[in-house]
């Protein structure tokens, strides 16, 4: 298999003649927590371009500015430690330096950890494309005691090294105005370059003449030798494609011989990183201890830190019950039941059904839509400040322990919890996990957290069924969610990802004050994302869904959906359900607490007190347990699955989710059945 | 997937997950499966690297100082990282 690339490879154009109005193609790189978001946000503004890369779940921006009448496209690369193709991130950053050739590259690095952020640095030089180092965090790192000189890392790199602290703004003039100089040529660009470790470069150079004349362009061989050493999964394909036979079988003989090069490499780098810096960097002598450490004996502590998220958390379920409901019936009342009216009267002479589908059908999904953005809002802001403070990685070190045993890692916990919310958010959060495993079974697991809309059909229906201990039933029901969640989680683990461990390694950034900037973009753009993917198939589903409920003849009861709900009576029946209750089920689709509703319409009573009186005289105890429990456990509403088959990028895997939610739903509906018969119920 | 064969322990040379909260130690070797070695290494846990370990309770994940930063590690992954004690 090669590398695939959506977009063709630009050919070489020759400098000078075209400079002056060609547009500058800048690429923004960097470790995580370095700042990025910052810069690229104070550089582009709201001129900005949000997708996805090519055939990934990466997230890719672009923007483009204008400065002293220059013309720049800032292209976001995702945030990567190192160039070595272990994930997604990392192979569409150097792919996309290679092959697009951007005119300059911008490595920004974090001044209070210079050391490692600068192992980007000694990955990125090699590529074909002139690099600048910004100096970014100047702030904090004087804050940690750290002190740089700038021009004498600069002499030492032989590259632009421009100190800045994006978030205040200072050094971006001069970072532009390095990005002019290296692009018109004015910059004597003569980059250090980082060598293996002595031991090993005999046999780097046996590596090259063996591949010499066989690199495809536009790779760099030397680049290719290293990558080929280093053990590097993709380039090692690559050149399987490209070697005759018996190249091939020398060039697997000397890596079998040397299979440690990856560290001789690794290590040859940070040489050169403490070379380059040596003259430059001035460390704090032991003084006091840092404002991070000083947060971390309480933040990082394995009783203390539960104590902090736990409040941290009741503060977020505060602000969703106390802001976000009432905002959401606000906006269901007078936004969406205003534009069902008005759509009525302006469209009163047209026939009744084309009102009902337009008032009904299209301005009900369209509320479903709208009624999430409160609570969606809130969530994103407050993953958002809570990542750009630097917390969210000391809540997943606190939690890892315990996701740990479910094939989780520590960052899927605050998604998941916060599930409990609503589902559509935890999907959505789970963009915080870096590893694409943990990542997705994050994903697939989300549906099983009791959400507020499957609680209120609890709330709604047990205290009819159960008087007193309907209470009792609710915790119940809650704590059966979250176990089937657990034993989800290990099954899937085991099975599909066959127990591989999600390897638990994770940097704790420098704890500093949020960038309301930073956090208000990203709410923005993550909630018009939503919007503008989730909200068709939501859209879609929901007239779909009204269409089935309303024809043959105008009313639910003698419908497809209900002739749909008749035919599937006989698995009901395997918990005592009629079709009703299937029926009920099946709108819950569109939103969970609709099943009330078509209850409601089903039983002639409405959704009122009535209602779950004669639910109550109707079912037994132990169809009203199964039918609580699949109503928790049963496949989520159609914005969850939107924004699984978004997050995913992969109808296969939310089919598969769907599949998997249906089956667990109803098997444990029918096991609670028979138990509760059996004993008596 | 080659794998590392498990380094032979030296005199004096433990797991990184033996050091106790705010004992430093000087990286020797690593051990595990490529992609485990590369994210390590790059993000500064490389032969002769110095670390010091911030907080360590005996069990489950700890915390370490490497290269002027402070990375969370499963018990698991610091069971491969290799290190000689040093008292600075």
């Amino acid at each position: 298999m090669t590398v695939q690339h959506a977009e063709p490879v630009p050919v070489e154009e020759t400098p000078a003649a075209s400079t002056e109005n060609k547009i500058l193609q800048v690429a923004l790189a960097g470790q995580p927590n370095v700042g990025k978001s910052t810069l690229f946000n104070l550089l582009t503004g709201l001129n900005q371009h949000v997708g996805n890369w090519p055939g990934k779940t990466v997230e890719r921006k672009e923007g483009n500015f204008v400065l002293r009448g220059r013309t720049y496209r800032l292209i976001d690369l995702p945030g990567t430690y190192s160039l070595t193709a272990n994930s997604e991130e990392e192979l569409i950053t150097r792919e996309f330096i290679i092959r697009e050739r951007p005119d300059v590259v911008v490595a920004l690095v974090d001044a209070a950890i210079l050391e490692r952020s600068l192992y980007l640095v000694a990955e990125l030089i090699p590529l074909p494309a002139p690099v600048i180092v910004a100096l970014n965090m100047m702030d904090v790192a004087e804050q940690e005691g750290v002190h740089i000189e700038p021009q004498v890392l600069e002499a030492a790199l032989g590259v632009p090294v421009v100190p800045m602290t994006a978030t205040r703004n200072e050094g971006v003039k001069e970072l532009i105005g390095a990005v002019e100089d290296v692009a018109d040529g004015r910059y004597d660009y003569d980059p250090s370059i980082p060598h293996i470790r002595q031991d090993h470069r005999d046999v780097l150079e046996q590596v090259e003449s063996i591949i010499e004349g066989c690199v495809p362009a536009p790779y760099p061989q030397d680049w290719i030798a290293l990558k080929l050493l280093e053990g590097d999964q993709k380039v090692s394909e690559m050149m399987a494609g490209c070697l005759p036979a018996e190249r091939q079988s020398a060039l697997d003989i000397v890596l079998r011989e040397h299979d440690d090069a990856l560290v001789a490499v690794a290590s040859g780098r940070y040489d050169w990183i403490g070379r380059m810096i040596r003259a430059a960097l001035t460390r704090p002598t032991t003084g006091p201890i840092s404002l991070t450490g000083k947060l971390d004996r309480w933040a990082t502590h394995p009783l203390w830190g539960l104590a902090i998220m736990a409040g941290i958390l009741g503060l977020v379920f505060w602000l969703t019950y106390a802001v976000g409901a009432p905002l959401q019936d606000l906006l269901d009342t007078y936004v969406v039941g205003g534009l069902a009216q008005l759509a009525r009267l302006t469209l009163g002479a047209a026939p009744p059904w084309v009102t009902d589908l337009v008032a009904d059908g299209m301005i009900g999904g369209v509320g479903a839509m709208l009624t999430f953005l409160p609570i969606l809002v809130i969530f994103f802001a407050v993953m958002g400040i809570l990542e750009d403070v630097g917390y969210l990685a000391r809540a997943a070190y606190v939690m890892d322990r315990f996701m740990h045993l479910m094939g989780l890692h520590g960052k899927s916990f605050l998604p998941l919890f916060l599930g409990f919310g609503c589902n559509v958010p935890a999907v959505l959060g789970a963009r915080v996990i870096e590893s694409k495993r943990a990542r997705l079974l994050t994903i697939l697991l989300a549906p099983l957290m009791p959400c507020t809309a499957r609680m209120t059909v609890i709330a709604f229906l047990a205290p009819a069924f159960f008087g007193s201990a309907a209470a009792l039933v609710s915790w119940g029901m809650i704590l059966l969610a979250l176990t089937v969640l657990a034993l989800s989680g290990v099954l899937i683990n085991r099975t599909v990802f066959r127990g591989e461990r999600a390897a638990f390694i994770m940097e704790l950034p420098i704890y500093h004050l949020p960038n309301w900037r930073t956090i208000g973009m990203r709410v923005w753009q993550r909630s018009l994302s939503f919007i503008r993917k989730a909200g068709t198939l939501i859209l879609a589903v929901s007239v779909v869904v009204w269409v089935l409920s309303t024809l043959p003849a105008g009313e639910i009861q003698s419908s497809y959906l209900a002739r749909i709900g008749r035919f599937l009576e006989p698995i009901g029946q395997l918990m005592g359900f009629d079709w009703r209750l299937t029926v009920a089920l099946l709108t819950s689709f569109i939103a969970k607490e609709n099943s009330i509703a078509t209850l409601g319409v089903l039983f002639g009573t409405g959704a009122s007190r009535g209602l779950a009186e004669q639910l109550a005289a109707t079912f037994s105890a132990a169809t009203a347990l199964a039918f609580l429990t699949v109503q928790m456990l049963f496949v989520p509403c159609v914005a969850t699955v939107a924004v699984i088959r978004q997050e995913t990028d992969s109808w296969a895997w939310t089919l598969f989710d769907l599949l998997f939610l249906l089956v667990v739903s109803l098997g444990v509906g029918v096991a609670v059945y028979w138990v509760v018969r059996l004993l008596g119920g | 997937m080659s794998r590392a064969s498990s380094p032979r322990k030296p005199d004096g040379v433990v797991s990184l997950s033996a050091l106790h909260s705010g004992e430093h130690g000087e990286v020797v070797d690593l051990a595990g499966g490529r992609g485990m070695l590369s994210r390590m290494t790059a993000l500064g846990f490389t032969p002769g690297a110095d670390v010091t370990v911030v907080q360590n309770y005996g069990r489950g994940p700890l915390i370490a100082r490497v290269r002027d930063a402070r990375i969370a590690l499963g018990r698991g992954e610091a069971d491969r990282v290799y290190v000689r004690r040093t008292s600075a």
